[in-house]
């Protein structure tokens, strides 16, 4: 029984992860460019496909990686602000949202045309074993998931707190105007939100296909739970992305064991709404004033 | 046809504007014949209708090589349901309007129950890929399959679970769509009868990533063996997920989870897992072999059962045609009744079959286990109407 | 004059639609049939979001529980013409339940929550499907023929043509409607209320009557289309109703002209039709346009956005906006 609790608690933390390292992609964006990013799927499913590119020439898989970082900046990084969110941006949050969403079905379907319909098994670069702890069987993989968010999610916070660009960002994000007043320049902090999202989408892409496996629509899914985790941890804190993640993560196992799997889907959403209703801000978000 | 279907659209789009372009031109070239493939090529029936559709573009390539059907080229037109049932209904119309001589797909069985009354309406003989049982139950003289009905297939499963594997208790594992409800519906029925008991019946998503609750649900039931019907995605992340939590039971499938898509993305997981498969490349029947170095050679990969069915459904269309010496619908559709096709006469079909009254057909299947990463066939079972 | 040239124009389009179907083929008239049901759906979205200015993303959950209630109805025994008012009251009704989180929560967060409605709905038609068929569609539990094509005065409307004429019917009717609506107090309100709440409130509006009425209206005309919708597909399950679809709906209001009249008959005639229309005119050298079509489809609705995010509508503006 217990041992049965924890190994659903292990696999789903590992799941939540994952789905925190895009959902705190979400809040950056949305922070400093009242970006919702409804592409946020495709933004991790892309560069899976430049990755498999990379290696499909006979690239070692750590310089496909990095090459493949490079490129995601470019692409989701400078090309997405400069082409779609600064054109958008004071129009107001809809037509963005709108948008995101034609560019997802865009790259959705380019990338479908270049490399097809079919799954694809992507090299991982965890370690592929099991051990047992008190009975509980542990992959390496999961435990290195899991360190990895933690410890991206841990040094992004500490950069934002600690060093004077991550303030400058931050104060960017909270208060543009002001920080135009202190000589901050928005639009570069700005630029350094997108260059973040855009790597750390890379960095779940790597994480995430060798189990989700690389495919043109993966990217809905996962989006769709990044999103609920962000919402549920609060759209304005990084930390809250991962607690909603992980939570999101576990409770979608409990369900699926001890409720009604057929529901199991349905168990984030409940929370979602729960939470959007009586703590709109998010479990762990600061409220936002609401504007006249 | 390309210039009706833009003249069509102007005519949507321009309304009166456009009369003069909008009227239908209905006639056809008279040295080509037409086909219309409405398929999965997005979606979550991407890999079976992709796969559907390059099995019925190489038969079509290898058949206008050899002079076409009676002379005429094979035209084909391929239309995507993005796996979405109302979109498939929408296309077969749009079809129909083209005026085909057969219509092929779809392959998901919702797809195909939402949309066969459209063909049956127009009279139109249409190959499906589908194996709910509901597809030919309904009474419906224009439609034929190319594989096995679930309730086809799952006795045999039922039995191979009863007799050799001996299991006395079976978990079922299955995905919340169309394709898994009916086979575990079906499954149910059959493992009921033989009085093999279900221990647990698990739902899962369609996309679901995380198997850890279900694999460990029926892992607690503490069944003899586990059946496990998925689509292809999803069964080679639960076969990574069985073999982690140190699953030791026999796994069985049903065609899909010891195909070689699924045996391709699971890597080592899928070693060991035994199961039933109607059509497999890996079958010891030269014909099959060769059909699947050529269908490599053409598209680079490796064909699934739904390859296999797409071709053998146009070298049907081919071999019925032949037969009757013309191009006449309601004469095709009259002469599948009760008809047997044997390689000798067709070897485009690859294995000799007979179709009943209804739709239905019957031959040859395997027995399978993925030894190596490899599938292997172990034992050849007779059609069901001789064993 | 401008009044009139805009009677002339949309009288030519009317004619336009009534004798377009004697130039299309089946498939095209059932095209020009799902326009005129999505485009009611859509004016529903409109008003929600357009005019009342409360985002809502479950106007496909609508569409569905009309669906789905005047199948079941008609099932049961009850006539299609007492069904459809009745399914429309049930989605008003609903409409009214979703409006309260919009009380407490707004903009955004809004969405937020109505998505999650909607993927609730999407998956309770699923699963249970002693009611609703589930996956295998309407035909499990009403039969292979599915959901019946009315008649009217005795006259069977089994005809696709037939039924286009209905759906169009119920689209000038529902047209009709709302611009009575906007043109009422009401109306005035709803905008007052997306402008300035706060200064509504000060006008003695009651805001929380008119936060909920706009999302039941929005809902309830939503649920009228889809209770023409099930008789229109005749079998169908659970995949219209989901997410995707809810936001294709709010894609066509905005490509349209969010909180412009005629954006949303623009909006679902560009999301409908587009998709079809490029898979017939993409050039061939580009390779099958089955493969095409959707990538054109989401970079054109992009550049779109991009260029004017008011919509197409807005595009006079722009152009306007541009030549000063």
């Amino acid at each position: 029984m217990f041992a049965d609790l924890a190994q659903l608690t292990i696999s789903g933390l590992a799941t939540g992860a994952i789905y925190a390292l895009a959902a705190m992609g979400f809040t950056l964006l949305w922070q400093t460019s009242s970006t919702i990013n409804f592409a946020q799927g495709e933004f991790v499913m892309v560069p899976a496909f430049i990755m498999l590119g990379f290696l499909g020439i006979g690239m070692p898989l750590i310089f496909a990686f990095a090459l493949t970082l490079a490129a995601s900046a470019l692409i989701f990084g400078v090309g997405f602000k400069r082409a779609v969110v600064d054109p958008m941006i004071r129009h107001g949050v809809l037509p963005l949202a709108i948008a995101a969403m034609a560019l997802s079905l865009a790259l959705q379907q380019g990338v479908k045309l270049v490399f097809g319909a079919e799954a694809r098994s992507v090299p991982d670069i965890l370690p592929d074993g099991v051990t047992r702890i008190v009975g509980v069987a542990v992959s390496y993989r999961d435990v290195g998931v899991l360190v990895i968010s933690f410890v991206l999610i841990l040094g992004l916070q500490l950069f934002l707190a600690r060093t004077l660009t991550g303030r400058a960002m931050q104060a960017s994000a909270q208060n543009p105007d002001g920080a135009r007043v202190l000589g901050i320049n928005v639009d570069r902090m700005i630029l350094y939100t997108f260059l973040a999202n855009a790597a750390l989408a890379s960095i779940a892409a790597l994480l995430v296909t060798p189990i989700y496996l690389a495919k043109f629509d993966l990217g809905g899914p996962l989006g769709l739970k990044a999103f609920c985790a962000a919402i549920i941890g609060g759209f304005n804190q990084m930390h809250g992305a991962l607690a909603g993640g992980l939570l999101i993560g576990v409770i979608e196992n409990l369900t699926g064991a001890y409720f009604a799997p057929q529901y199991k889907d349905a168990a984030a959403l409940v929370l979602f709404v729960i939470v959007i209703l009586f703590k709109p801000e998010g479990l762990f978000g600061r409220r936002e004033e609401r504007r006249v | 046809m390309a210039k009706t279907t833009r003249r069509e659209a102007l005519g949507i789009l321009g309304g009166a504007a456009a009369v003069g372009l909008a009227r239908p031109a209905i006639a056809q070239q008279p040295q080509t014949v037409k086909f219309v493939n409405v398929v999965e090529l997005s979606g979550a029936g991407v890999t079976s209708g992709t796969n559907w559709r390059d099995g019925i573009e190489l038969a079509v390539r290898e058949l206008n090589a050899a002079g076409g059907i009676l002379g005429r080229r094979i035209e084909v037109q391929h239309l995507d349901t993005a796996s979405n049932p109302g979109q498939a209904r929408a296309l077969v119309t749009r079809a129909i309007d083209q005026d085909p001589y057969i219509l092929f797909g779809p392959v998901f069985s919702g797809s195909v129950m939402v949309s066969m009354a459209v063909a049956q309406e127009a009279r139109m003989p249409q190959f499906t890929g589908g194996e709910a049982t509901a597809i030919t139950a309904q009474g419906n003289p224009y439609i034929f399959r190319t594989s096995f009905s679930q309730v086809q297939a799952m006795p045999k499963v039922a039995a191979y679970l009863k007799d050799q594997v001996r299991a006395q208790s079976v978990s079922i594992i299955w995905v919340n769509n169309d394709f898994g409800k009916g086979g575990r519906d079906a499954i149910m029925a059959e493992l009921q009868r033989r009085g093999v008991r279900v221990a647990i019946d698990v739902s899962t998503e369609q996309n679901q990533v995380d198997f850890s609750s279900a694999v460990l649900r029926a892992k607690n039931a503490n069944a003899d063996a586990l059946f496990v019907y998925l689509n292809e995605d999803e069964s080679a992340r639960i076969l990574r997920e069985i073999r982690r939590q140190g699953y030791d039971k026999p796994i069985i499938g049903e065609t899909v989870l010891p195909s070689q898509q699924v045996i391709e993305l699971a890597g080592d997981a899928a070693n060991g897992i035994r199961g039933h498969v109607g059509l497999t490349v890996n079958a010891p029947i030269p014909a099959i072999q060769d059909f699947s170095r050529r269908f490599q050679a053409a598209f680079n990969r490796i064909s699934d059962h739904n390859g296999i069915k797409g071709f053998f459904a146009v070298h049907v269309v081919n071999a019925v045609t032949k037969r009757l010496g013309r191009f006449d619908r309601q004469a095709f559709a009259e002469a599948m009744k009760n008809i047997r096709i044997t390689t000798a006469d067709a070897p485009g079909v690859l294995m000799d079959v007979s179709y009943d009254d209804k739709g239905n057909l019957d031959r040859d299947s395997f027995l399978v286990e993925v030894r190596n990463g490899r599938q292997e066939v172990v034992a050849v079972l007779p059609p069901i109407g001789r064993s | 004059m401008r009044t009139a040239l805009r009677i002339a124009a949309l009288v030519a389009i009317l004619a336009a639609l009534i004798v377009a179907p004697q130039y299309l083929r089946n498939y095209g008239i059932y095209l020009l049939s799902l326009w005129s049901l999505f485009a009611i759906a859509a004016m529903g979205l409109n008003l929600t979001l357009g005019y009342a200015g409360q985002m809502s993303l479950a106007q496909a959950a609508f569409l569905g529980i009309g669906a789905y209630a005047v199948a079941l109805l008609v099932k049961a025994g009850v006539p299609f013409w007492v069904g459809v008012p009745l399914a429309t009251l049930v989605a008003f009704a609903v409409g009214l339940l979703l409006g309260f989180p919009a009380l407490r929560v707004q903009h955004h967060y809004l969405a937020f929550a109505t998505l999650g409605f909607n993927v609730l709905v999407y998956l309770a038609i699923r699963n249970e499907d002693w009611l609703t068929g589930g996956s295998m569609g309407i035909g499990q539990v009403m039969g292979f023929a599915g959901m019946p094509r009315p008649s009217i005065f005795g006259y069977s409307l089994r005809r696709g043509i037939d039924f286009y004429y209905l759906c169009l019917a119920m689209l000038c009717l529902s047209t009709l409607l709302v611009w009575l609506l906007l043109r009422s107090p009401w109306g005035r309100a709803f905008a007052a209320l997306r402008d300035n709440p706060v200064r509504a409130e000060s006008l003695a509006i009651d805001i929380r009557a008119y936060t909920l009425l706009a999302f039941a209206i929005g809902a309830g005309l939503a649920g009228f289309a889809g209770a023409f919708y099930a008789p229109l597909v005749q079998l169908f399950d659970p995949s219209p109703f989901g997410l995707l679809e809810s936001l294709s709906l709010l894609l066509m209001v905005v490509v349209g002209g969010s909180g412009r009249f005629w954006g949303p008959h623009i909006g679902a005639a560009l999301v409908l039709l587009l998709p079809h229309w490029l898979q017939a005119l993409l050039p061939a050298w580009l390779g099958p346009p089955d493969q095409w079509y959707l990538f054109v489809f989401g970079i054109a609705v992009l550049v779109l956005l991009t260029w004017c995010p008011g919509g197409l509508l807005a595009i006079p503006d722009r152009l306007r906006a541009r030549a000063q």
